[in-house]
C-alpha cells in the first residue's frame, strides 16, 4: 500500500547497499535500555564462562585485558530502526575465551548476562567462527557505562539487543532459552536482513 | 474491557496492517495528535508501541516506533503524540502531509515492558521528558478509566509552558484530587503553579516528588531523551528506588 504524498528520503546508494530492511542512518550513537545504567566497579568486575549452571572459567578485568585483544569494525543495526556503519570495537574473541579455557563450544545455545540481569539468547553458532566478541574498547578507547562499558557483547551481524551491555558472563545452555526482550515480544534470533524484530516476524 | 475484547489480547499477533486516520489536532507547536483506525482493533497495554511505516511509489519506506497515548480502555482507534524532528523522515510527513482519512500501515501492539496495568500494586512514580511523557499519559489515562486508586506522582519536564503535551487533561486529572499528583518543571521559564518547578530535574526535585507518595514506589517509569532519563534514573537510586524497580525507556539520543 503506498502512501499517499510520501516520497522518502533515500540514502545513498553505497550506503543503501547495507542498511537492512526498515533501517535507516545515523551518525549519532543512540542509548537505548529497559532500565538505569549500573556502574561496574572495575576492582570488583568478573567474568564467568559457564556449561549449563557449572562455572568453568573466571576472569578480573585484568586478567581479562591479558587475553588476546582483536578488532572489529562493524555495521550495527538497532531493532528501533537505526543502523550505524563502521564501529570499530576492540576486545576478546568468543573463539579466543574458548581457546583459552581449552573446550570446543559444548552446547549448541548460549545465554549472555549482564550486571543490570539482563539476558539474551544466541545459538552459539553465532558466537564462534570470528563471528562475535566481549569488547572492551570503542574508537579505541574504553566503553562508555551508556553504551555497555566496562565490557559488552558484540554480535553485530544480529539486531544489537543481542550485544548485551555491561556483560558478566556467558553460558552456555542445552536448549534455546528467551532473555530479557526475547520474552517480551522481540525474536528469538534477530536476523536483520530477514528483519526478525519481533516474536512473530 | 469485555472478556471478548480481553480474549484478543492473547491471541493477536502483531502484524502490518492499515489503518486510516481518523483525525488530527494541534497539541503544541511541535507535537500534533493522530487517531488511527485499524482494519483490525487490537488490545494493548498502558505504555506500549506501535510501529507505523510509510511506502513510497517505488516501495522504499520507512519505519518509526510510537508510543501509544491513549488509554487501552479508549476504544478502537489508536492515539499517538508525534513530535515533529526538523531533521526527520517520518514526522516530517505527519506534520505536513497527512489528513484525515490516509490510509497508514501499522504494527502493534508492542514491547512488553515499559507497560503498566493498573491491578499491579502501587505507588508509582512517573518521569516524562518532553514527548517522553506519551506512553505515561497512557497509563495515567488507564488509571482514570478503571477507576484505580493506585497512588501516582507525575513529575513531567517541559521546556516552556506551552509546549507541555496534553496540559489541560493533566491539570484535570491533578485536580480530580483522587491519588493522582501532576508536577510540572519548565526548563526555560518560571513555574506557573504553586507545586510546579521551574528548572531540570535534580536529586533534590526527585526526592521531594517522592517524599508526596505514601510510601517507596513498587514501580517507576521514566520516559525521554537519554541525557534525560539518565539524570532521573542515577536520582531515582540515590533517592533510595531500587534499579530492578525502575522501568527506562528512551528514545536513543
Amino acid at each position: 500500500m503506498i502512501t499517499r504524498g510520501f516520497g522518502g528520503r533515500r540514502p545513498a546508494a553505497d550506503a543503501a547497499e547495507r542498511l537492512p530492511p526498515g533501517q535507516h542512518l545515523t551518525q549519532d550513537f543512540p542509548v537505548l535500555s529497559a532500565g538505569p545504567t549500573p556502574r561496574v566497579n572495575l576492582a570488583k568486575w568478573r567474568f564467568t564462562l559457564k556449561v549449563r549452571a557449572k562455572p568453568v572459567a573466571q576472569w578480573s578485568w585484568e586478567e581479562f585485558n591479558a587475553l588476546p585483544q582483536s578488532k572489529m569494525t562493524r555495521d550495527i543495526h538497532c531493532v528501533t530502526t537505526w543502523s550505524k556503519f563502521d564501529t570499530a570495537w576492540e576486545g576478546v574473541l568468543v573463539d579466543d575465551i574458548l581457546a583459552m579455557v581449552g573446550i570446543e563450544p559444548p552446547t549448541g545455545f548460549t545465554v549472555a548476562h549482564g550486571y543490570d540481569g539482563y539476558t539474551t539468547n544466541v545459538p552459539t553458532a553465532d558466537l564462534v567462527g570470528g563471528k562475535a566478541m566481549v569488547a572492551l574498547k570503542y574508537e579505541g578507547k574504553p566503553i562508555a557505562p551508556d553504551h555497555g562499558g566496562p565490557a559488552r557483547l558484540l554480535v553485530p551481524h544480529l539486531y544489537f539487543w543481542k550485544s548485551a551491555k555491561w556483560l558478566n558472563g556467558l553460558q552456555f545452555t542445552d536448549t534455546d532459552t528467551l532473555g530479557f526482550w526475547e520474552l517480551r515480544g522481540y525474536h528469538a534470533y534477530g536476523d536483520p536482513w530477514r528483519e526478525q524484530r519481533y516474536t512473530d516476524d | 474491557m469485555t472478556e471478548a475484547f480481553a480474549g484478543l489480547v492473547a491471541n493477536r499477533r502483531a502484524r502490518w496492517q492499515p489503518t486510516t486516520i481518523a483525525a488530527i489536532s494541534r497539541l503544541t507547536s511541535r507535537v500534533m495528535n493522530f487517531r488511527f483506525l485499524p482494519s483490525e482493533p487490537f488490545a494493548y497495554r498502558a505504555g506500549q508501541h506501535v510501529d507505523v511505516r510509510l511506502i513510497a511509489p517505488d516501495g522504499y519506506t520507512a519505519q518509526r516506533s510510537y508510543s501509544i497515548a491513549s488509554a487501552p480502555e479508549a476504544g478502537n482507534e489508536i492515539e499517538l503524540a508525534i513530535e515533529k524532528l526538523e531533521d526527520g523522515e517520518v514526522s516530517p510527513f505527519f506534520h505536513d502531509i497527512a489528513a484525515v482519512g490516509d490510509e497508514i500501515e501499522l504494527k502493534g501492539p508492542l514491547g512488553g515492558h515499559f507497560v503498566w496495568n493498573s491491578d499491579q500494586p502501587g505507588p508509582l512514580i512517573l518521569i516524562g521528558g518532553g514527548s517522553g511523557v506519551v506512553p505515561l499519559m497512557s497509563m495515567v489515562r488507564h488509571r482514570a478509566a478503571r477507576g484505580s486508586g493506585t497512588p501516582v506522582a507525575l513529575l513531567y519536564s517541559a521546556r516552556v509552558w506551552e509546549e507541555v503535551i496534553f496540559r489541560d487533561e493533566l491539570l484535570a486529572f491533578d485536580e480530580k484530587r483522587d491519588g493522582l499528583d501532576v508536577m510540572l518543571t519548565l526548563t526555560r521559564e518560571p513555574p506557573k503553579r504553586d507545586k510546579d518547578y521551574g528548572r531540570r530535574i535534580d536529586p533534590t526535585m526527585i526526592s521531594a516528588v517522592l517524599a508526596t507518595l505514601p510510601a517507596t514506589p513498587s514501580l517507576a517509569y521514566v520516559c525521554g531523551a537519554n541525557a534525560f532519563v539518565s539524570a532521573a534514573s542515577d536520582a531515582l537510586i540515590a533517592a533510595g528506588v531500587a534499579a530492578e524497580r525502575i522501568r527506562t525507556e528512551r528514545y536513543g539520543v
